[in-house]
């Protein structure tokens, strides 16, 4: 598997670690709410048979955080984007 | 039929054309009484141990593809209860122990051998970890030694004790732990099942469950409405999809880890040896092919094949370890798909929609409990209360924070 990442280009899959599901925001003011959005958003995962957003970085590279759609199905990768440009729009 | 010296004599003598199919390739009825899905190593189990333990037998096993299709023929084929945490020993050490008798349980050769598990250490602080590890083992009654190099060198005298980086300074050996031909355990699990008057019903795939009024009533198939009072959901990396039909969320995520054979050797490696400066197990088939693997690749994937890097990462490991490996050629490679949960963890457990019970989260250690999860799984269904040996795999410790994390974590799948 090859990612190409924004900055550098295409590169092998190994040069990147892998954090998840990218579509998870963190909920705001709900430290204390461990029982509530918390525990959805460190536990639970929708784990979908097909496209896939989610958080890979190039520590062997740009040291960028990306956000790349991928299908689990067949592994292809359909985009890839930076991190903080999803923050941005 | 019953297997017997008997039976094998006069098979021998009569040919091959004696032989029938060795479980009923049964079509779905109307309804059952219980209906897992799932026609897997725990599934298969599951349905072996409610006709068994519980007299129920009018249940139906439904498998999308073909006995044997998924994990339970994708493993490689490793048992051992060598586990740390409270939680987690008493399930694994019941699983052993049924594997112990299985052969006389289902009257058929899964080929159980307990040639032993050696797990290898390379530093001071590895050595005093598995010091620990092996007595929670023998608190709870399994069998654990401590070796130290020469220990480990008597009975692997080739591998590579002197390495520079990972020298080895012993290593942990469960003795009872070993390989099983993981084929013969589905088949085992399917003939003896099907004997006692469960339905195996292959390439019949779930589409959907019906609920009504916060229970289920049945599961929609490619072959058709089936009505059911229970639904028993044990499906590894197709958790999550089976789970959603349910309106279900679950901690889960689904990994590939991919697993390889070497062409046939002559004998060389008598157990099982776990590399410890790194992620590398191997032991070798009666056959003659080395059997091994490493790590999941880690990101999340449906795709039953993995890539190139972790292949790489495998052969090193295999390398480290015992340089002469490097001589044979891989014969084939695969994946499969593991159910990889938050805390590393199973989850057996009733689910919040009544009659519904899930077996998941088995990540990559789900063959050696084959007999256990189906014991405990199938205790859980017919009494709706926990077995005595899995009363901490429920869903809701990742809420109450009494999660059981082998590796320490944390709630990252690919890590565990």
């Amino acid at each position: 598997m090859r990612i190409k990442c924004p900055y550098c280009g295409s590169r092998d899959a190994s040069e990147f670690s892998y954090l998840g599901d990218a579509t998870l925001k963190r909920p705001a003011d709900a430290e204390h709410d461990v029982d509530g959005p918390m525990f959805d958003y460190v536990y639970l995962r929708d784990n979908p048979a097909g496209r896939h957003r989610e958080h890979w970085y190039h520590g062997a590279g740009c040291r960028s955080w990306i956000v790349v759609e991928r299908d689990t199905r067949s592994h292809d990768i359909i985009s890839v984007e930076f991190a903080f440009s999803e923050t941005i729009r | 039929m019953r297997y017997s010296i008997v039976s094998l004599l006069r098979d021998a003598i009569a040919g091959v054309d004696r032989r029938k199919p060795q479980w009923r390739d049964a079509a779905p009825k109307a309804g059952y009484d219980i209906v897992i899905i799932g026609g897997g190593g725990h599934g298969l189990a599951t349905a072996f141990y409610l006709a068994k333990q519980h007299g129920l037998a009018n249940v139906a096993v439904l498998e999308k593809g073909w006995i044997g299709s998924g994990n339970v023929g994708r493993n490689t084929t490793i048992i051992r209860s060598n586990y740390l945490l409270n939680g987690n020993i008493p399930l694994y050490e019941l699983s052993m122990k049924l594997w112990e008798g299985l052969e006389q349980d289902l009257n058929y050769n899964a080929m159980v051998s307990q040639r032993g598990v050696l797990n290898l250490y390379h530093s001071d602080a590895q050595r005093d970890g598995y010091a620990r590890r092996g007595n929670a083992m023998r608190i709870h009654g399994v069998d654990a030694e401590l070796l130290d190099r020469d220990g480990v060198r008597k009975l692997y005298p080739f591998l590579n004790f002197d390495a520079a980086r990972f020298p080895i300074q012993g290593g942990l050996l469960q003795r009872r732990g070993g390989t099983v031909r993981h084929d013969a355990v589905a088949w085992g699990y399917a003939r003896a099942a099907s004997e006692r008057g469960v339905d195996i019903i292959q390439n019949c795939e779930m589409t959907g469950i019906s609920i009504s009024d916060g229970r289920v009533t049945g599961v929609e198939t490619s072959r058709g409405s089936i009505k059911a009072n229970k639904i028993a959901i044990a499906v590894a990396g197709n958790t999550s999809r089976v789970a959603a039909m349910a309106g279900l969320r679950l901690p889960i995520e689904s990994h590939v880890l991919q697993a390889f054979v070497s062409e046939g050797l002559k004998p060389i490696i008598p157990g099982v040896i776990t590399f410890g400066a790194g992620h590398f197990y191997i032991s070798q088939s009666d056959k003659g092919g080395l059997v091994f693997g490493g790590d999941i690749d880690g990101y999340n994937s449906y795709a039953q094949r993995g890539n190139l890097p972790v292949v790489e990462d495998v052969c090193e490991g295999g390398m480290a370890l015992m340089p002469a490996i490097g001589r044979a050629r891989i014969l084939r490679s695969w994946g499969g798909i593991m159910d990889m949960s938050m805390d590393g963890s199973p989850i057996i457990d009733r689910m919040p929609i009544d009659g519904l019970y899930l077996n998941a989260g088995w990540c990559y250690g789900g063959f050696k409990a084959t007999p256990g999860s189906g014991f405990t799984f199938a205790h859980l269904i017919a009494t709706d209360t926990p077995h005595p040996a899995a009363t901490e795999f429920g869903l809701g410790r990742f809420r109450s924070g009494r999660i059981l994390d082998e590796k320490g974590q944390g709630a990252q799948p690919n890590l565990h």
